[in-house]
């Protein structure tokens, strides 16, 4: 049951981006060690174009609604290498959701969990496991796509690429197909403020398909800081799907960086569902690079107290006849702060593009801030792109109607709020999953899901 | 189908700045350049108080700690303000007794530009105040509108005749620490158009100023300021051409509009400037910062556009709608062609309760041209009520151009309904199959359709104007639109 | 059962009903008429409880209680039932959680248990069969995507389900073709018992043809102008409103004059 380590944990308080490249150099040995060579360049390169880079000013335009620094400079501490945590999977996680069955792979504070085996080969050819062991196990493959989708110079991802030490990894070769979803259920449980940086790598060979869920969950009080990226490469006429459920207490911050390449005639949708969070950043950019790709990008989120919830969507249409599709909604209550920005870009020659863009809001109070910045910029004639955004409250016609069929204001507002919602939880395709995470906004909503520990599948 | 289209497409390059002559024209200048004291010397040029001058040096040494923005879907050489003139006028009389003093090549300048000085002439009884480079050069129908307590007059006039007037409002709208060029603008500016409108009166007629850039090596700087007292309404007009020339020429105006209760400021514009040649050589730098306040309840002000010339445009015409109940509007039709650059959008501030936006943007890119609408809705807490509807529409004509829309909507207030809706599309090979199948040629079809996408815009222009610029829709993308 | 007295009310500080007298009892049909924009639609949503209108004097009494101190919901749950003009879509509300809700927060009121998935299934199939709708109504939003003729028809199936005492039926009649007209109308006459009343408002005789009133009341500028029996509906059908309009103006002006 427990992890035997191979480092002394490292702690260190840091004050900005050269801060981190210092800490960087300090432990070289521990993140340039005994790695492959090419992780060894990636990091480097990394690590110097850091020390050249600063991180998002206030009011920077990437980050304009989300002001992060003082979180990366606020002296959480950073575990190069996992420190050691006795605990019972089996105690702490009961699946009520029977008719969900997944392959299970957790992360606990950035790196992979697993009492048996770091990484589990499928008879149909399929690995998943730790990314860390698959660089030792499998060091070509992980060569041929790691950093390989990174679009941005973010220098929060730049920070993940210099050191980030291990995450998911997952592998589905030609054709084949996942029988079960995997589930990722990445746990913070520290005895003190804690930083991790996971990183994840899925490889969807051509024509193969798998279901991933991701659910971040923090399981006590401490303050987390989170930083992950995720790299998926989609080869052509592959299908992925991955749904994402951010559960995390009012003193976590995340910010997720998720690049999806996809190649012609492949097939993605992602489904983001923020039940709760301090601070959640989350960047999804997408890069169509073959003709006839699909991408449906979902995501929803429920916010009050002070939270902050700012979804990033950059979908790149680098090639002609790609379809996309975003729905992005928020139900924004007491003091938080919601935003969504949405860009959609059309390069030259990307003829036949359908891109569709909708973002809307629903504020429960005067107190709460919407923010909505949906971009459309277009460099080809021969397409349709479109993109709306409302911000608004509860139709009154709608909630009078309610009413006057005997249903109570606060049930009548409930269920308006739950259908506002329903329309991004009725795209998940996940049927047993569709109908939990229906449970979970509903009771969100309803204030009795005030903090969830455990993972949503997973409750005791 | 599309080679047809591509076809007539070439043929929308084809279409020619009528504009573009120089009138030989005796001008004043002083030389290229800017520093302090040449910023005295327009003021001493100009004969202004010295309230004026103060203004004018603050702005120009803030302007001096400023740097040049830098806009992400722009491309602007670099401007080089040593290089710049900043006084051009046409050496004229210091006030023309009537219309015969007028130097007659400057007539036939304006007869040419089918603006007519000639009060007589004028059938559609526009009051026109006409600024040639710098300096206002006439202003018609004063007479007229002094009976009713109008002040409509150049802005030189206005800071010796008005200067209560214009102290009290020149610059709070659009304080000089606004942005780079409205800095610039505070510092240097030469001429423009002040209006003031008196309590309760209805202006009987459109005014309007008519800008011409027509010395070389100058750049244009005027100011406008128009004030409606309570309670009242006026229509304002505002047109301008350049010649054609192979250097970039400068052009940074501020307009400033301020609505007390119940008045009504309607603020139109053709924009035409030379766009510089089909390779993308020459044409204006426009860089305008144009804002109105709706200080009291009940004001509107309402801006409408037609944007069709200039290498590059940047202007975002701005309510700040302070009182209650105030309504702000902005409709845009916005037309790039060869390599013009075009970014241009509105700021809608809601302060006060119930007020309400709407914004009408239609962007058409073609040849190697880019178009983008950049626009903000902001709802302050205790804007109650707030609403707004925004919709951004572009058409491309052509594979080579960019169209992007980049709203910004801010709100907090949760009884504001803000709703923002934008397509990007090209004009359907069905819809042309249609008019084809109907007897009409794909030209009048593109046209047809053209004219239809932006008649929502076009029907906000006073009647004269919306004739004048159909007509400008047609040359900017002659051949296939029109 | 509901006795209206001098009701007046306004909207924007405009005033629509400008002193409405009206009473309803158990087992009567009253159809109110009137030409458009007479305040027929505001009278049905102001006894419902739509709170945009301002009741600037006059009561409304319902079974010997105030009925304008009571929210929306409490006077559905007191057994009134608005049939809507225009039936609101609300997306992503199904049918069926919708009805179930309603009709379990009426049983509460009742002191009844909820009805149980079963029971509830059972019910709805006979009322659907009551009002012929589709069976796959149910399974959508509510209204959602609904022809005007099965957004009607879904009024007629809720208040089969939530069995009013006072059903308010404000143009149920408009945009329905004879077929649905005919399944509205037999619907509402199924309906009917010794205890309950209805109120019909309309434009048209034609729904009186099916639906027979007790009395027929004519609402003209925010005041009832005439009350007679359902002659008066043939009277109106032949002559059209525009004698009631010269008659009342004129009584306005006070004179007393025969058309």
């Amino acid at each position: 049951m427990v992890r035997t380590l191979r480092f002394n944990r490292e702690i260190m308080d840091t004050l900005s981006t050269q801060q981190y490249s210092d800490l960087f150099l300090k432990h070289k040995d521990i993140f340039l060690g005994d790695e492959p060579k090419f992780l060894q360049e990636i990091r480097i390169k990394a690590a110097e174009k850091l020390s050249t880079q600063s991180f998002p000013a206030k009011k920077n335009e990437l980050y304009k609604y989300t002001f992060l620094e003082p979180y990366f400079n606020n002296g959480f501490k950073k575990n190069i290498i996992p420190k050691p945590i006795t605990f019972d999977i089996c105690d702490m996680f009961r699946c009520d959701v029977p008719t969900l069955d997944t392959h299970l792979a957790i992360v606990l504070n950035g790196f992979y969990y697993d009492t048996k085996k770091l990484l589990i080969t499928l008879p149909n050819g399929i690995i998943y496991g730790s990314l860390a062991e698959a660089i030792k196990q499998y060091p070509a493959l992980v060569e041929a796509h790691l950093s390989k989708y990174i679009t941005t110079d973010d220098s929060y991802v730049t920070l993940n690429s210099a050191m980030a030490r291990d995450g998911v990894f997952l592998y589905v070769p030609k054709n084949k197909s996942l029988d079960k979803p995997i589930q990722i259920i990445n746990i913070l449980l520290a005895d003190e403020e804690l930083m991790v940086q996971p990183r994840n790598l899925f490889i969807m060979e051509q024509g193969s398909s798998a279901k991933i869920v991701i659910c971040d969950h923090t399981l006590n009080d401490n303050k987390y800081l989170t930083n992950s990226a995720t790299e998926v490469y989609v080869a052509s006429d592959a299908n992925f799907e991955c749904f994402r459920m951010q559960n995390e207490h009012n003193e976590a911050v995340q910010v997720s960086h998720t690049f999806i390449h996809q190649e012609a005639g492949s097939n993605v949708r992602t489904n983001n569902v923020t039940l709760h969070g301090g601070v959640v950043r989350n960047n999804l950019y997408v890069n169509l690079a073959g003709e006839h790709c699909e991408n449906t990008s979902l995501g929803l989120f429920l916010t009050d107290g002070t939270q902050q919830v700012d979804n990033y969507t950059f979908i790149d249409h680098a090639t002609p006849n790609c379809n996309s599709n975003q729905l992005y909604k928020g139900i924004l209550d007491n003091k938080s702060t919601g935003s969504f920005t949405g860009k959609i870009m059309v390069r030259k020659d990307a003829q036949k593009t359908m891109a569709y863009q909708r973002n809307s809001n629903l504020l429960l109070t005067s107190d709460a801030h919407a923010n909505a910045k949906p971009q459309l910029e277009i460099y080809a004639d021969d397409v349709k792109c479109t993109h709306g955004a409302t911000i608004g409250q509860i139709d009154e016609n709608a909630l009078f109607y309610l009413r006057s069929r005997g249903i109570s204001e606060r049930e009548s507002r409930l269920l308006l709020m739950y259908a506002f919602a329903f329309e991004v939880i009725k795209q998940i395709q996940v049927e047993p999953l569709q109908i939990r995470i229906g449970d979970l906004v509903e009771k969100r909503l309803r204030g009795e899901l005030s903090r969830c520990n455990n993972c949503a599948m997973y409750c005791k | 189908m599309s080679e047809i289209q591509d076809d007539i497409l070439n043929e929308v390059t084809s279409g020619e700045y009528k504009y573009g002559f120089v009138s030989d024209i005796d001008t004043e200048t002083i030389p290229k350049g800017l520093n302090e004291d040449v910023v005295r010397l327009i003021s001493l040029k100009k004969n202004e108080p010295e309230f004026m001058l103060e203004f004018r040096l603050k702005a120009f040494r803030f302007w001096q700690t400023m740097k040049m923005p830098k806009w992400p879907h722009l491309k602007i050489p670099e401007i080089n303000y040593q290089d710049i003139i900043f006084y051009a006028a046409p050496r004229q009389q210091a006030k023309y007794a009537s219309l015969d003093e007028v130097d007659p090549e400057l007539r036939a300048t304006f007869d040419k530009l089918g603006i007519p000085l000639d009060e007589q002439k004028i059938l559609s009884g526009v009051a026109v105040d006409v600024v040639m480079d710098s300096i206002s050069v006439k202003t018609t129908f004063k007479e007229t509108l002094a009976e009713l307590g109008i002040i409509f007059c150049s802005m030189s006039e206005a800071v010796k005749e008005y200067p209560d007037l214009v102290k009290k409002y020149l610059g709070t709208v659009v304080p000089y620490t606004d942005n780079y060029f409205a800095a610039l603008n505070s510092a240097v500016f030469s001429d423009g158009s002040f209006c003031y409108i008196p309590k309760g009166v209805r202006c009987p007629m459109e005014l309007s100023t008519y800008f011409r850039i027509n010395a070389a090596n100058t750049g244009q700087f005027e100011r406008t300021l128009l004030i409606a007292d309570d309670e009242s309404y006026v229509s304002y007009l505002e047109g301008c051409t350049a010649p054609m020339r192979d250097e970039n020429q400068l052009h940074a105006a501020v307009v400033e509009l301020i609505a007390m209760e119940r008045a009504e400021i309607k603020y139109s514009t053709v924009q035409n400037w030379y766009p510089g040649d089909k390779n993308g050589k020459g044409g204006i730098f426009n860089f305008v910062t144009k804002r109105g306040i709706c200080k009291g309840n009940y004001s509107k002000i309402s801006w409408t556009q037609v944007e069709t010339g200039s290498a590059i445009t940047w202007k975002y015409p701005s309510c700040i709608l302070r009182g209650d109940h105030t309504t702000g509007e902005f409709y845009s039709v916005a037309v790039t062609n060869n390599y013009q650059q075009a970014d241009t959008g509105t700021k809608m501030m809601h302060i006060g309760k119930n007020s309400k936006s709407r914004i009408v943007s239609k962007g058409i890119s073609a040849g190697r041209s880019n178009n983008s609408y950049r626009g903000l809705v902001k709802v302050m807490k205790n804007a109650e009520n707030a609403r707004n509807f925004s919709q951004c529409d572009s058409l491309l004509l052509g594979s080579k151009c960019g169209a992007h829309t980049f709203p910004y909507i801010e709100v907090d207030n949760q009884t504001a309904k803000i709703e923002h809706e934008a397509t990007t599309s090209k004009i359907g090979e069905d819809q042309i199959f249609y008019c084809n199948q109907r007897g009409i040629s794909t030209e009048d079809a593109v046209g047809l359709i053209v004219n239809g996408y932006v008649r929502e815009v076009i029907n906000q222009l006073p009647m004269e104007f919306a004739v004048e610029a159909q007509k400008l829709l047609q040359i900017s993308l002659e051949g296939s639109v029109g | 059962m509901l006795k209206i007295t001098n009701l007046r009310t306004s909207i924007n500080g405009k005033e629509i009903l400008k002193g409405i007298d009206l009473e309803v009892k158990a087992g009567e049909v009253h159809a109110i008429m009137g030409p458009n924009g007479s305040g027929k639609s505001t009278l049905a949503s102001v006894l419902a409880g739509r709170d945009i209108y301002e009741v600037t004097e006059g009561t409304v009494e319902y079974e010997g209680e105030d009925l304008l101190d009571l929210t929306p919901e409490v006077r559905a749950r007191k057994g009134i039932f608005l049939g809507f003009q225009y039936p609101i879509e609300i997306p992503g509300v199904s049918m069926a959680s919708f009805l179930r809700t309603a009709v379990n927060e009426h049983r509460k009121f009742k002191a009844l248990a909820p009805l149980s998935a079963s029971d509830f299934l059972k019910i709805m199939r006979e009322k659907k069969e009551m009002v012929e709708i589709d069976s796959n109504l149910t399974n959508r939003s509510v209204n959602e995507g609904f022809s005007g003729g099965e957004k009607k028809k879904n009024e007629i199936f809720q208040m089969a389900l939530l069995e009013p005492k006072l059903a308010i039926l404000d143009e149920t009649d408009s945009g329905l073709d004879i077929d649905a007209l005919r399944i509205v109308a037999n619907g509402v006459n199924k309906l009917k018992t010794a205890e309950n009343a209805t109120i019909v408002i309309t434009h048209y005789q034609r729904l009186l043809d099916y639906i027979v009133p007790d009395f027929v009341h004519v609402l003209y500028n925010g005041r009832i102008v005439k009350t007679g029996t359902k002659e008066l509906a043939f009277e109106l059908e032949e002559r059209g409103y525009d004698w009631i309009k010269k008659e009342s103006d004129l009584k306005l002006n006070g004179e007393d004059v025969k058309i």
